[in-house]
């Protein structure tokens, strides 16, 4: 596919913002709609809106099956069983519906550990730290070294006897590695710890097979990879999802209802109290499928790896620019950039290059432990999207040496 | 018009010179890098301004019942935004300021293309300068 009919697909990328044609470079706060996602929300709310799994009329089953075959299709492209797929409302809810129920569910006693990778944002932190006060855990930090890649040496000395879940993203938010998930698994599974992934920022860019991570849980938003936002995913192994309590209860989590008590339904369904999100949920198939072919175009995978080439290049000749998050193998890196510049405040360049049409991320990005780490009050981020051209990289560039000249 | 106005329309037409946002920003950033230098050991956590995202101090000092206002912050475009706040009530009464409506600012347009977060902050520097004139009137 070449680039224009790529972006073809894009709606929003033809809008302008004062009077200058949009570059966004904010994909990893979310990214641009597919056209055919719109479509199929709109389908399901004009055409086959109806509530799921209840009643018997024609539009109930039909809002089922859309609802159920956006399980599937999720479960092939993570290539996993659909009963190993819950639905959430993003890969916030996701690792918070996993906290709790792992907390509930005797995985954990009294002074166990988890263990968190130093690069996660607050959504892969905090729930773990609500479960520590609530259940007395312990919670202990997997560094990364100055380039940002895992202390992977570290790692088995670091799961303990009492070392229980271990946690990762896939990819950081902040620094764009994609950090060796298997290995570490691997590493996990020895010591007979578990292994949970968020993988909020590498489902739009790479190809994610669980069963050879080999990961216990993985997480993910929808509205990060050109679905429509308010979705989310859990994966969870299905021996593992079996054992856990559920999250929330209500609608249709149950098996039977009585004033002695209640038995919940299997799984993945009782993981899904109350009304699911009917028009979002099946809009995440034409998603799924546009990335499967993306990830096997050639055209565009070479395409994107210049543009990451180029801005390496590029941002390093920047005097005063540091880069966070430069793996050793450059392979390893996702066109997710984040720096500071010395002298310039990364607000002040935020601000001046969204007048120049450029929409960035600056601040702490959701991230403050990795801040300190570094020693700096912010960054600014430039996430990049298969869509964005190599003349959209070229004016940020450009348009960033101006920023920097205007500022200082 | 008395002078405070005068000083009022003086930066309102210095912004309508400018056609692009982008254009207004380099004034902006020029009274930042302008500013008069904020002596270090007045950086205390009591003049620091709160509700901004930059850290902003902002030192009052008050004689013959006129305020004077020297500032800094960490970004050249919040420093440049209250550089614009204190060359209008820099030596005025206690009583002028305090009874100014500086709906002046609005007309910049300067709060709807500035990020939410800045735009928060230049309403807690007008709060701060309105709050020391008022505890002095």
């Amino acid at each position: 596919m070449k680039i224009q009919e790529l972006r073809s697909r894009f709606p929003q990328l033809k809008e302008s913002v004062y009077g200058k044609p949009l570059v966004y470079l904010d994909n990893a706060a979310t990214s641009m709609r597919l056209d055919a996602v719109v479509d199929k929300w709109e389908q399901m709310s004009l055409k086959f809106n109806s509530n799921l799994h209840r009643a018997v009329h024609a539009m109930a089953s039909k809002a089922t099956e859309e609802y159920e075959s956006a399980r599937l299709a999720t479960a092939d492209f993570l290539n996993c069983s659909e009963k190993e797929i819950v639905f959430t409302s993003g890969a916030t809810d996701s690792l918070n519906l996993l906290a709790f129920s792992l907390g509930e569910s005797a995985f954990f006693e009294e002074g166990d550990e988890i263990l968190i990778c130093e690069g996660e944002h607050h959504s892969d932190i905090v729930p773990w730290q609500m479960l520590a006060n609530h259940k007395s855990l312990l919670i202990k930090v997997l560094p990364i070294n100055a380039n940002g890649e895992i202390a992977l040496s570290q790692l088995p000395e670091l799961i303990g006897k009492r070392t229980k879940l271990c946690c990762v993203a896939h990819v950081s938010n902040v620094l764009g590695i994609i950090n060796p998930v298997a290995e570490i698994a691997r590493i996990c599974h020895e010591k007979g710890c578990l292994l949970s992934v968020d993988g909020a920022q590498a489902v739009q860019h790479l190809k994610v097979d669980v069963r050879s991570l080999d990961c216990d849980f993985y997480s993910f938003s929808a509205h990060k990879m050109f679905a429509a936002p308010g979705v989310g995913v859990l994966y969870g192994k299905l021996g593992l999802l079996e054992r856990l309590q559920p999250y929330q209860g209500g609608g249709e989590m149950i098996e039977s209802v009585s004033w002695k008590g209640t038995s919940y339904a299997g799984v993945p369904h009782r993981f899904e109290a109350g009304t699911r999100n009917i028009s979002s949920v099946p809009a995440i198939k034409p998603a799924l499928a546009f990335l499967n072919d993306l990830f096997l175009d050639k055209e565009i995978i070479d395409y994107q790896e210049n543009i990451i080439k180029y801005l390496l290049q590029e941002l390093n000749s920047v005097p005063g620019l540091h880069l966070y998050g430069v793996p050793s193998d450059p392979s390893r890196k996702i066109p997710l950039f984040s720096f500071t510049v010395d002298g310039v405040h990364h607000e002040d360049l935020a601000l001046v290059m969204d007048k120049m049409g450029i929409a960035l991320r600056s601040g702490q990005m959701c991230a403050e432990p990795l801040m300190d780490r570094f020693g700096v009050s912010g960054m600014l981020r430039a996430s990049f999207a298969p869509y964005n051209s190599m003349e959209e990289a070229e004016y940020f560039t450009a348009s960033l040496k101006k920023a920097i000249s205007m500022l200082k | 018009m008395n002078d405070l106005e005068k000083a009022k329309e003086s930066i309102i037409e210095d912004f309508a010179l400018f056609d692009e946002w982008l254009d207004k920003y380099e004034y902006i950033i020029g009274l930042g890098k302008n500013l008069e230098m904020f002596p270090v050991e007045l950086k205390t956590d009591d003049r620091l301004i709160k509700g901004c995202q930059s850290r902003v101090w902002l030192d009052t000092k008050v004689e013959d019942g006129r305020l004077y206002f020297r500032a800094d912050s960490d970004a050249i475009i919040t420093k440049g935004i209250i550089s614009l706040l204190i060359s209008v009530y820099n030596g005025r009464t206690a009583k002028e300021i305090a009874s100014d409506d500086f709906a002046w600012i609005e007309t910049l347009g300067l709060k709807e293309n500035l990020s939410p977060t800045r735009a928060g902050g230049l309403a807690s520097m007008i709060s701060t300068i309105r709050r020391e004139a008022e505890a002095n009137v």
